[in-house]
């Protein structure tokens, strides 16, 4: 069913409701708001307790990385990208990778496209386990929180010994990837999986049956499929309305294929049913990783690439899917060493319209519930 | 639909466009003044419903800009990119907000970056930049900040 939302462009023009009672208030959250994960700022028009509108201002974390890139080299400009979406840093630079070889036509070593998955279903591990964490501390419970910096930990210190970071990995190279991996990486990797096989079930039982957590989100922030669509939305939060719109299935990249694992989709389209999705999918990511760690061909880490990338003219756009949604890359070359144009389809700025139809209506308590599913990465929508 | 069917609708709906071939996708080039029709054709014909919109985005090419739109369908799985080529002193084109609606945020995005007028959009303020922002578009080619920008 589709909603038209109407758009409220001046304020000031609506009539103004008589007395005290009825009137309208306006209200900030952000940019500085624990509820905003970063710096977002939302102006809420308010009647009584219900939204009437949202209105997001961005920018204060702008740094043009757009532009930025243009005067950087294809080997460069992938660093810029981790500080994007910092939660799936590894995405984000698989991406461009991606792009970059898409343009000069390299085939990587199965060694590199295996790796490449592994870290990108560690990355996605990551990134839920501190969006649960974060949203059900956003929803009034403390303890997830560090139960999920726990596991989070875990996974870090992996990158750690294999990346040399822990945040911003810059790991994916065009060609493949920048090191081989540690010879400790596998035997943690399996520490890793039993241990969050069990965890993941106390995770269930803490909060997915928790009476209180599913009062405040189940029929919270309903957004239709034919709205999904309309708004862009991907990822996660989109299979929750059941769009299927995983690129791992629909246009496979690397070895994803060749893999077991399942699209997880939704049919409740309220905040509940995006939290479903994500708890769903952080067991097909163990469960890809699980398929992989004892599969690891031998043989070179990257391809041979000349020292100088220089992609030839034209346009070149690739896409991944991140741990919120469809990372997309699009690069217009002119023949030269450095792109002439780069545009990063950011999955959260396509999200973030879909909050005003979202949240119209509902009460103000709720708006921190539906922005705690959409899981914003505020890097990520201002790029 | 393959590349060949696309074109034969493409054509059907409007003779006057230009398709080029070689990309990934198809690339129709069109005029910007058929452009609100058009788009309410691609979203709602059958067989074509190219229902979402996953890229929007400007590039200057210095003598003019032009405009990308990433379409695809999530019924049929086909994508196809549309380009329409503007002046770039009086850069004027119709939104598309209506049709898709996650182009409002993007059209503001372009708005304030490269200084392209989106024709009957809602609610065409700044987004990124802050309030009271005067002066030249920051994406643009011949953009000079001596103090933000770091020339590498």
């Amino acid at each position: 069913m589709y909603r038209q939302t109407e758009i409220i462009s001046d304020l000031s023009k609506t009539p103004p409701s008589e007395g005290l009672e009825g009137a309208d208030m306006i209200i900030n959250i952000g940019p500085q708001h624990p509820a905003t994960h970063g710096v977002l700022h939302l102006v809420i028009t308010l009647n009584g307790e219900t939204i009437k509108k949202v209105e997001p201002h961005l920018g204060y974390i702008h740094r043009s990385i757009e532009k930025m890139c243009e005067s950087l080299s294809y080997r460069q400009f992938i660093y810029a990208t981790s500080r994007m979406d910092y939660l799936s840093s590894h995405i984000n630079n698989h991406g461009c990778a991606l792009c970059v070889e898409k343009g000069l036509q390299i085939e990587i070593p199965a060694r590199a496209q295996v790796i490449r998955v592994l870290m990108d279903e560690l990355t996605r591990i990551a990134s839920h386990t501190l969006w649960w964490g974060a949203m059900a501390m956003d929803v009034g419970a403390l303890t997830p929180f560090f139960l999920a910096f726990r596991e989070r930990e875990m996974i870090n210190d992996i990158m750690e010994e294999t990346c040399g970071a822990r945040l911003t990995m810059n790991y994916m190279v065009p060609g493949g990837v920048m090191f081989d991996l540690h010879p400790n990486f596998q035997k943690k990797v399996k520490e890793f999986i039993t241990h969050f096989k069990n965890k993941i079930d106390e995770y269930d039982e803490l909060v997915t049956d928790n009476v209180i957590f599913r009062n405040r989100t189940e029929n919270v922030g309903v957004i239709s499929k034919e709205d999904a669509i309309s708004y862009g939305m991907s990822g996660p939060s989109a299979r929750a309305s059941g769009v299927q719109c995983d690129i791992r299935k629909l246009y496979p990249y690397e070895i994803y294929n060749q893999l077991q694992f399942e699209e997880i989709i939704e049919t409740g389209c309220d905040s509940f049913a995006r939290y479903l999705v994500r708890m769903k999918e952080m067991r097909q990511s163990l469960s890809i990783v699980e398929q992989l760690i004892d599969n690891i061909p031998d043989g070179e880490f990257q391809a041979k690439t000349k020292a100088v990338l220089k992609l030839p003219k034209g346009e070149f756009y690739s896409r991944v899917e991140t741990a919120r949604g469809e990372f997309g890359v699009y690069i217009v070359s002119e023949g030269g060493t450095t792109p002439y144009r780069i545009k990063f389809r950011s999955p959260g700025f396509s999200n973030l319209s879909s909050l005003d139809h979202i949240a119209r209506g509902s009460k103000i308590g709720d708006l921190v519930a539906i922005m705690g599913t959409l899981d914003f990465v505020i890097p990520d929508i201002d790029r | 639909m393959n590349g060949e069917e696309l074109k034969i609708k493409l054509a059907e709906l409007l003779p006057d466009i230009t398709i080029e071939e070689g990309g990934e996708w198809l690339n129709v080039l069109i005029a910007p003044s058929s452009w609100l029709s058009f788009s309410n054709q691609l979203r709602n014909t059958q067989g074509l419903d190219l229902d979402y919109l996953f890229c929007l985005t400007c590039v200057d090419w210095k003598t003019h800009l032009t405009m990308v739109y990433h379409l695809t369908s999530t019924i049929h799985r086909h994508s196809i990119v549309i380009k329409s080529n503007l002046d770039r002193n009086k850069p004027e084109i119709e939104t598309v907000s209506h049709t898709w609606r996650t182009a409002e945020f993007h059209e503001r995005e372009v708005y304030e970056l490269f200084g392209v007028n989106f024709l009957n959009h809602p609610d065409l303020r700044l987004l990124i930049l802050p309030d009271g922002w005067e002066g030249k578009n920051p994406m643009r080619k011949d953009y000079e900040d001596p103090i933000n920008i770091i020339k590498l």
